[in-house]
């Protein structure tokens, strides 16, 4: 329609297409399918409140491990998971945040470098993390010599991460419109005062989605933290310390300990709205300021 | 030499009329067009000029009922197709959108090759008889002038013949399910002059056969082709027909003064 | 250029090569973990030998990955099998069937499925999903669960890119399909799946290639059985599994097998991870 545009670019209401004869077996099938899915969600839901709905007191989430985790709560859990964490996000901000840079403000003038770069992290993204757990292993733990520590599961978590974190990154610096380049260039701004004054404040909202997907994605790793950060439930003192994450501890009650069930539940619960609300946050900022453009995969 | 199997105008084959009664049409709160009242003559060719945004295109859109998937649109006021008005509950849409036939200003044939995407619309009337197919294939490529540049490569992709080919092609795709009427959107706009020759000409030639209905820009294209001509105007905010008439009359003694000024090219 | 400028640039271009060094460094280390057990054991060994038990006395150890190798393969064939037309419907239903609330609100169901950790889908599988299979035959822990559980996992990953997929049939196509008076379920077989056909499969592949690299889910679900199966309702160990179970404890030849059997696995995902390139002509993460 040429009505000066306005409706070329329309989503069309679908769902009005006018069935076929016949197509109703077809569309009950659908729906079917979709209620199905419905259904699934609604039972993880429903079994996850169900165990550990009860469990889930303020003294559970700061209280000790007890009785290998059957009892008690998963206060030092907590505190690995964070320094985990931040061991994580201290190794790969930083890098990611300087490679996005290079990729998105150099990439003309660093074609090869530029070129090696992406090819390599598009591998690196479809590594399994079975892998990584290997690759963290073999050198953070033993070449390096952390041995099984928060740090060495810190530093296999931002090898895993870093591709989607410099995904992110890049998105949110392309996302600024030339004009503030253009506009730096006529006067006559030098290149670091354009990144640091221009480009990172206005592509923050953008890198704060990555970083929030980031987080997601290492909290849920579970695999490469079993064989890297090891299982020790006590408080760490040190990221040399073992410690484990909240995902291997759901593993470790799940599958090791008998009567772990219920206490096992109650950390899903916490590990779940802990993404959930992260995820939300992440759509919302990439919706409101990258138009939906970074894809949690 | 026909083959019966394939030709749906048995029924019904004369072509139709379009009677608009008091249309009102608008997205959202966004009024588009205002009691609009026309009749479309049958087997003629009508067309509608006037400025952008004046809801041209819509008003072709409400004909063939493709105003139900923009999100937002309402449309009152009567619209006859033939004998059966066509915003009746209970209407057979699939039945409406194979007697009215529509052509888009963009060509948009489907990621398929030429062939499928003539048989496509043609298999879901019924019509399963490959022999029936590819006659009424045939047919309707030499209607548009297409057979003899297209019948080596029936099995590309169509996405691969030129604009004006595409447009013919989409031409084709409308006239293999014998439509009674045909909705033409700016069709010549996004194509080069020569091109736009070819189809217009190919546009005038269905004059008898089809009701034709067409949206131009092009004055000077309207005059070669149009029996009729409706002018339409933005009047306070939404698209109105200013003045409708034979095409000797319209272009030679236009009454409204807005016709007047538009056709001298004084506005617009 | 100012020196400061130069000096940043050096430093963006350090920190970028650390990024481009990392996957040398990941499959360096593979590589070096693997080469011990390829010279000792011998790359044949690993599919002839008759079973896994690679930590009895060296005379004695045996190597066959065989069974495991069966077992990720049934594993992630089943698992895709059912998630392919599955997925593809809830996203056909998303785009085309559901009316634009219930549309919005399952999209955000479907996200949020998308959002929960592998380990709670096998934490779910053992208390939900294991003891009603364990009623049909025990044990519960075998390849039928783990297969459902990886469908279910992998199930709003598919159904999202599918759904993203979809949305990018132009919409002139759709408008002109409907103005020919094809039926709904027509212009969705006919003219929306083929228009974006490439899209569809590479949401395929990369769900093949997160079912066959997932370790939590089967490592909770499957049994962890080294033997080969001889049905849907046996246990099995999978590839990923066996990695993940061994590696704290492994020695030696043992522990350098477990690495060849990681580079297996890599060589395996990238594989489908560059023919999903290779369909989609260019980036798949958008």
């Amino acid at each position: 329609m040429s009505e000066g545009g306005t409706h070329t670019d329309a989503r069309l209401v679908l769902a009005r297409l006018p069935r076929g004869r016949g197509e109703w077996v077809v569309s009950w099938l659908l729906a079917g399918t979709a209620a199905s899915v419905v259904s699934v969600f609604l039972c993880i839901l429903a079994s996850l409140l169900h165990r550990g709905m009860s469990g889930l007191t303020l003294d559970f989430l700061l209280g000790v491990v007890r009785d290998a985790g059957r009892s008690g709560g998963i206060g030092p859990i907590i505190v690995s998971t964070l320094w985990i964490l931040g061991v994580c996000l201290l190794a790969a901000l930083p890098v990611g945040l300087g490679t996005a840079i290079l990729l998105a403000e150099f990439s003309a003038s660093d074609g090869m470098l530029g070129k090696v770069v992406r090819i390599s992290l598009d591998v690196l993204a479809g590594v399994p993390s079975i892998v990584f757990a290997l690759f963290g292993n073999a050198f953070f733990c033993i070449y390096l010599g952390f041995g099984f520590s928060i740090l060495a599961g810190g530093m296999t978590l931002a090898c895993m991460v870093l591709p989607f974190w410099i995904r992110a990154a890049e998105l949110s610096l392309r996302a600024v419109p030339n004009d503030y380049r253009l506009a730096a260039a006529a006067l006559g701004m030098s290149r670091h005062r354009l990144i640091t004054r221009i480009l990172l404040p206005t592509a923050a909202p953008g890198l704060l989605a990555g970083l929030v997907l980031v987080v997601g994605r290492a909290l849920s790793e579970t695999a490469p933290l079993l064989l890297t950060s090891g299982y020790v439930t006590r408080m760490p003192g040190s990221v040399y310390d073992s410690g484990r994450s909240l995902a291997v501890h759901i593993y470790d009650l799940s599958m090791n300990v008998p009567g772990g069930e219920a206490n096992a539940a109650s950390a899903s619960l916490v590990l779940v709205v802990l993404l959930v609300v992260l995820n939300s946050g992440m759509t919302w900022l990439s919706e409101r300021f990258l138009h939906g453009r970074v894809l949690q995969v | 030499m026909t083959t019966p199997c394939c030709s749906r105008r048995a029924e019904d084959h004369h072509c139709a009329s379009v009677v608009i009664d008091a249309l009102d049409l608008s997205y959202g709160a966004r009024q588009v067009l205002r009691r609009v009242t026309m009749t479309v003559p049958p087997c003629g060719v009508t067309a509608i000029i006037g400025p952008s945004g004046c809801g041209k295109s819509s008003l072709l859109c409400a004909i063939n009922r493709l105003t139900d998937l923009i999100p937002g649109c309402r449309v009152s006021g009567t619209v006859r197709v033939g004998e059966t008005s066509i915003y009746d509950a209970g209407t057979d849409l699939i039945e409406l959108r194979r007697r009215v036939g529509m052509v888009f200003q963009k060509p948009n044939p489907f990621p398929l090759s030429i062939r499928r995407n003539i048989e496509l619309p043609l298999r879901e009337t019924g019509i399963r008889d490959k022999a029936c197919l590819a006659e009424a294939t045939e047919r309707v490529l030499r209607d548009v002038g297409l057979f003899a540049e297209v019948k080596d490569r029936l099995d590309q992709p169509a996405l691969r013949l030129s604009g004006g080919q595409q447009q013919r092609l989409c031409i084709a795709r409308a006239l293999v399910l014998e439509p009674r009427i045909i909705l033409f959107d700016e069709p010549c706009s996004a194509l080069d002059p020569i091109a736009s020759a070819v189809v217009e000409e190919l546009i005038a030639g269905l004059r008898g056969s089809y009701t034709v209905l067409i949206v131009t820009h092009n004055l000077a294209q309207a005059r070669r082709i149009a029996d009729q001509v409706g002018l339409f105007w933005v009047m306070e905010d939404a698209g109105e027909l200013v003045e409708f008439g034979e095409r000797e009359a319209f272009f030679e003694h236009p009454q409204h003064d807005l016709t007047k000024a538009y056709l001298s090219g004084a506005k617009g | 250029m100012t020196t400061v400028d130069r000096i940043l640039l050096w430093v963006i271009r350090a920190l970028a090569a650390v990024s481009g060094v990392l996957v040398l460094l990941v499959s360096g280390f593979l590589i070096l973990g693997a080469i011990p057990a390829l010279r000792h054991v011998g790359a044949t060994r690993f599919l002839l030998d008759p079973s896994w038990h690679p930590a009895d006395p060296s005379t004695r150890a045996t190597f066959g990955m065989l069974p495991m190798i069966v077992g990720s393969l049934a594993a992630t064939l089943g698992a895709i099998v059912l998630v392919g037309p599955i997925g593809l419907a809830s996203a056909i239903y998303c785009r085309f069937y559901a009316p634009a609330a219930v549309a919005r609100w399952y999209r955000r169901i479907i996200e949020l499925l998308a959002g929960i950790p592998s380990v709670v889908y096998g934490f779910w599988g053992l208390v939900f999903l294991v003891p009603l299979v364990m009623r049909l035959r025990p044990p519960g822990q075998c390849l039928l669960s783990g297969i459902l559980i990886l469908t279910f996992m992998i199930l709003p990953t598919m159904s999202l890119i599918a759904d993203a997929a979809l949305g990018t049939v132009p919409a002139e196509i759709l408008r002109g399909a409907a103005a020919l008076g094809l039926g709904r379920w027509t212009i969705v077989r006919r003219v929306a799946m083929p228009a974006c056909r490439s899209g569809l499969c590479t949401a395929l592949i990369l769900s093949t290639g997160r079912a066959i690299g997932e370790t939590m889910v089967v490592l909770m679900v499957c049994g962890n059985v080294a033997r080969m199966p001889r049905s849907v309702m046996d246990p099995v160990r999978t590839l990923t599994a066996n990695i993940a179970l061994e590696l704290a404890y492994a020695q030696g030849d043992h522990r350098s097998a477990l690495f060849v059997t990681g580079g297996l696995l890599l060589v395996l995902v990238l594989a489908l991870v560059l023919s999903a390139e290779l369909i989609s002509g260019g980036r798949i993460h958008e």
